[in-house]
């Protein structure tokens, strides 16, 4: 069988605005292997959340999927997500149920009107062949007691704003497995959480994975959260991933600029007070009608006329090591 | 919840009573009272008035008393069944207002469901079709409908709907059909002249919901929980009615309370252009004749319909949002 | 964006643009907005002429004519019958024809008496805002009793000289009206606002109530309340004045909401922390914070102060003639005969919407301006 289950080649996801086409993704390449975890990191703005969307088919108008391939492998073969019309059936029937996302806020990613339970009953039963209510309401306690929620009966008949963050986001995990799917997009799930509760999500999740064999795709911002979690690593910037490898490789030998820029920034615990921290020079820019040339080379301190000049592909330097620069 | 429907209810009690204190300040409002014009027209048919009838007539009705006194006298024979006479109609109060309450709570009513069942559809395809044309078309109609005062659009109305569909315009039934009992033919008179009055109150409204719920929508169509339920595999359509517009419709229930008093209030303007018989048009001939105690019973009526009425919606608003619900 | 222009823009350019007070941001983003920019060239153009009516119309508005009365607007032409063209428009005499079968008299178009049409004629004498005296008008032609660009009314009235005239009246009362709404507004909003507790309580009790009080029969009930000896000028002052009473209610929930949210603002705390007093602090901190949604919200409550106006004087119990609005005008219109024998009559209403759509397009345009999250 084929050990990548999910392999995403070239995918570019343009939005075509008034003032000009915003190239959120552009060229994004990485493979994600069976029970194994990818973090995604780059700064907000890099095109991570639009690639998860992407991979969902789920990019709202003016956005649209242009071009590329995600081929997702269940076991059976691998098919082209790029291929099916965003609310086609095969689409949804992926979605939440082979393929599941979690997100940044996890209050404001539950409706306010309904009850946890209401909520979670829906995504079981929109996914039944059959509607078995009883079945669904079995699936949907058991997985409250997994992902630790605190009283499993009572907060299923709780509403969102009744909760609190840590537990609403306990909540949204169980949505997204209830269905135990294939692949977990997590789109900085412990961003909007404080530190000890980060660590209690990151468990669950590791436990999860382990669980139901699960492959956890893993975005964010936030190095430390990649070390702990991830097996391989695509470091994205201005839409396109400029390196990717395993976790291990990628810390020992970074290549391209940016990422060795991104772990010289990271505090180190027993630095010196009074040391300057190490910041990347310049802002992202938006990627709105983007030149012709490598995206980074406005921060770079390599930079040479040449990556003025045209966009460097993504080369693979050493085995399972891709970096995408013309001066590697 | 109970506590709060309770609040409510007393809070509409008192709203209730400020509106009977200013209807009773609206009636002593023009000089003289209503005894120098009931005066004036019995000297006018049967020539020189005793003055002892006079006295008596003013303690009869209380007017020799202080104002306070009178208020709640008056107040009293209000709740005995008593508003007064109308001395321009020569008959109870009481009779002329309830023969008009019902149909002027129909006419409210109708014009409000229809505004609602036009603009809440209307407003949520303007808003998950931004800027198509058909969203173009319901603003343009939608502004249309802000900036003509309804007295205009009803002469307009009333024009094209008298010339090129030969309707019979003006008041609620056809002059055949006027005093006859209730039949199916009736009926169907009435709902032949009922639109006009509709659409000229309704237009107004329905522009305002269009607005407001489009704005909310949008605002609420970017949410991260929508976005959570799409990638939970619901079908799209399905899913916009069950969470945008279901959270979005909690301001338009609310709405129904500002709605409310702008229906009535162009119910009013229309009722006397289309000579409606309304309580509304009834009111504007009691003012114009100064018959004060028809004016103030009317101004009562008219805002009881609006303060029992933001009551319900206050009430719908509960049963809807859960996050007021559990306080 | 500006980023990646590779030609790079004129630094003091750039450093400008840091330095624009919120008023040059706010019309820069307005002057995009089309239909603001047009709403806004339609209300200068309605007020000019409103404000200097008398100079803009082709005659006095109180003068009857004994030939033209109930007369359609007045055709004018280029061509004149014999094919000649001109450049300079003209229209034609009246004359008088009797309609064979039922004897009535009715005018048509004499052409053998042509009247050309000129700027700046001298035409009726007037005094311009009622003590500048004056006889330029600014186009039509002196001959009396010819160019009725909106037809003429009943009396044989100009109509568009009425027009205009009630478009001044009636403009000016939006702008009255807003006065007193502004000054209320913005007194129970900051007092509810800013101090809370007690005063906030009451008020907000007090705006519930006004709010859910249908406002006409409230107008109505207050207007026929006037002694009918009251001169023109004070039954304008108060009608305007019972309009803000019961409109005040939604600037003073815009600026009490506003104040609650800032109140709590960190810039606050911190202005608070420095040792500015109260005063200080409402004036130099939260009010031009919120100044541009204030203004948002006046602009708007116009176009409603425009349409109660006319509708109450439409009833009869707002302004009354010899003042005249447009809804007083339109009150001509008010039967159907009127209304399909001279549809012209209606125009005054015409003038209503379109002077309401404009302070809309106008307020819209204002309120995308000023969200600086846009």
């Amino acid at each position: 069988m084929n050990e990548y289950i999910l392999q995403v080649k070239n995918l570019k996801t343009w939005f075509k605005l008034d003032t000009g086409t915003l190239k959120a993704v552009d060229d994004v390449t990485f493979s994600l292997k069976r029970n194994e975890t990818i973090g995604i990191i780059g700064e907000s703005g890099c095109g991570k959340s639009v690639t998860a969307h992407s991979i969902l088919r789920t990019v709202q108008n003016p956005g649209k999927v242009l071009g590329g391939e995600i081929l997702y492998d269940d076991g059976n073969g691998p098919v082209d997500l790029v291929g099916y019309k965003p609310d086609s059936r095969e689409m949804r029937k992926l979605r939440g149920r082979e393929i599941s996302m979690i997100f940044q806020e996890p209050m404001a990613s539950l409706a306010p009107v309904y009850t946890i339970g209401a909520q979670m009953m829906e995504a079981v039963m929109v996914h039944q062949d059959k509607k078995d209510k009883k079945a669904a309401k079995d699936a949907c306690m058991e997985m409250l007691r997994a992902v630790g929620m605190p009283d499993p009966e009572q907060k299923f008949n709780t509403y969102p704003h009744q909760m609190s963050g840590g537990q609403c986001q306990r909540a949204m995990i169980a949505l997204a497995m209830v269905n135990r799917p294939k692949i977990l997009i997590a789109d900085e799930p412990t961003t909007a959480l404080d530190v000890t509760v980060q660590a209690q999500i990151t468990d669950l999740m590791k436990h999860f994975q382990k669980e139901y064999n699960m492959s956890i795709i893993y975005i964010t911002h936030d190095m430390g959260v990649i070390a702990e979690m991830a097996d391989a690593i695509a470091v994205m910037y201005l839409g396109r991933v400029v390196e990717s490898g395993s976790v291990k490789e990628i810390f020992k030998n970074p290549l391209h600029p940016y990422t060795r820029g991104l772990l010289k920034s990271m505090p180190v615990l027993g630095n010196k007070t009074g040391e300057k921290l190490n910041a990347i020079e310049g802002n992202v820019p938006v990627p709105l009608d983007p030149p012709a040339e490598c995206g980074f080379c406005s921060r770079c301190p390599n930079r040479t006329p040449e990556c003025g000049a045209g966009i460097p592909s993504l080369k693979e330097v050493q085995p399972g090591h891709l970096v995408r620069c013309f001066h590697v | 919840m109970r506590k709060y429907i309770l609040k409510r209810f007393i809070y509409m009690i008192v709203l209730l009573a400020v509106m009977s204190v200013f209807a009773f300040v609206v009636i002593q409002l023009p000089p003289g009272d209503y005894l120098t014009s009931y005066i004036a027209s019995l000297q006018q048919q049967m020539g020189e008035v005793d003055e002892s009838v006079v006295l008596n007539l003013r303690r009869q009705y209380g007017l020799d008393r202080p104002m306070w006194q009178q208020y709640f006298l008056w107040m009293r024979n209000m709740f005995q069944g008593d508003f007064g006479q109308s001395f321009q109609w020569r008959q109870p109060v009481k009779t002329l207002i309830a023969t008009r309450m019902p149909m002027t709570i129909v006419l409210s009513v109708i014009t409000l469901l229809f505004a609602y069942a036009v603009a809440v559809p209307t407003g949520i395809y303007s808003a998950r079709h931004q800027y198509s044309v058909g969203d173009y078309v319901a603003s343009i109609l939608g502004f249309i409908g802000l900036a003509t005062p309804s007295f205009f659009l009803a002469l307009i109305l009333m024009y094209y709907s008298n010339r090129y569909l030969g309707l019979s315009v003006g008041g609620f039934y056809s002059p055949e059909f006027q005093n006859a009992p209730w039949s199916f033919a009736r009926l169907w008179d009435l709902c032949k002249h009922l639109p006009i009055p509709v659409i000229v109150i309704g237009l107004a409204s329905m522009a305002n919901v269009i607005r407001i719920l489009r704005a909310t929508l949008l605002d609420e169509l970017k949410r991260p929980y929508v976005v959570a339920a799409r990638a939970r595999g619901l079908k799209e359509n399905k899913m916009i009615y069950k969470y945008p517009v279901r959270v979005a419709l909690n301001p338009i229930i609310s709405s129904i309370g500002s709605i409310l008093p702008s229906i009535v209030s162009g119910a009013t303007v229309t009722a006397i252009v289309l000579d409606i018989p309304t309580v509304g048009s009834l009111l504007y001939n009691a003012l114009l004749s100064q018959d004060m105690y028809l004016a103030g019973a009317c101004v009562i009526m008219l805002t009881a319909i609006t303060i029992v009425g933001t009551f319900i919606s206050d009430i719908l608003l509960v049963v809807v949002d859960p996050r007021i619900r559990l306080q | 964006m500006a980023l990646f222009k590779k030609k790079k823009a004129d630094v003091s350019m750039e450093e400008a643009m840091y330095m624009e007070t919120q008023a040059q941001l706010i019309w820069r983003k307005f002057k995009k907005h089309k239909l603001a920019m047009a709403g806004m060239i339609i209300l200068i153009v309605l007020y000019v002429v409103g404000f200097f009516s008398e100079f803009f119309a082709t005659q006095d508005i109180a003068k009857r004519s004994t030939t033209a009365i109930s007369m359609a607007p007045t055709k004018i032409h280029f061509v004149d019958a014999e094919g000649n063209f001109s450049l300079q428009p003209f229209v034609y005499g009246l004359k008088q024809e009797e309609d064979p079968v039922t004897w009535r008299k009715y005018y048509v178009e004499d052409t053998t008496q042509k009247y050309p049409l000129r700027f700046f004629y001298h035409g009726d004498p007037y005094k311009l805002l009622g003590f500048i005296p004056g006889d330029i008008h600014f186009f039509g032609t002196p001959q009396p009793d010819v160019f009725f660009p909106f037809g003429t009314d009943l009396s044989g009235r100009d109509l568009y000289s009425r027009v205009l005239s009630a478009l001044r009246i009636s403009l000016t009362t939006g702008l009255v009206g807003v006065f007193f709404t502004f000054i209320l507004g913005c007194l129970f909003g900051g007092i509810s606002g800013f101090y809370g507790g007690i005063a906030d309580t009451v008020i907000q009790r007090v705006i519930e109530f006004l709010m859910s009080m249908p406002s006409i029969p409230l107008w109505m009930a207050l207007a026929a309340a006037f002694p009918t000896t009251w001169s023109s000028l004070q039954t304008y002052f108060a009608i305007t004045i019972i309009l803000s009473l019961i409109g005040w209610t939604s600037l003073a929930r815009v600026v009490r909401g506003k104040l609650l949210e800032l109140r709590n603002e960190d810039f606050v705390t911190a202005a608070r922390v420095a040792g500015a007093s109260d005063g200080y602090i409402i004036t130099k901190h939260l009010l031009p914070s919120f100044s541009s949604y204030l203004i948002v919200n006046v602009t708007l409550a116009i176009p409603g102060m425009i349409l109660s106006e006319t509708s109450l004087s439409f009833l009869g119990i707002g302004l009354t003639p010899p003042i005249v609005s447009l809804g007083v005008l339109l009150q001509d219109a008010q039967s159907i005969n009127t209304v399909s024998m001279y549809p012209w009559m209606m125009i005054p209403g015409l003038f209503v919407v379109i002077a309401v759509l404009a302070f809309n397009f106008v307020g819209d345009g204002l309120r995308d301006a000023a969200d600086p999250y846009k």
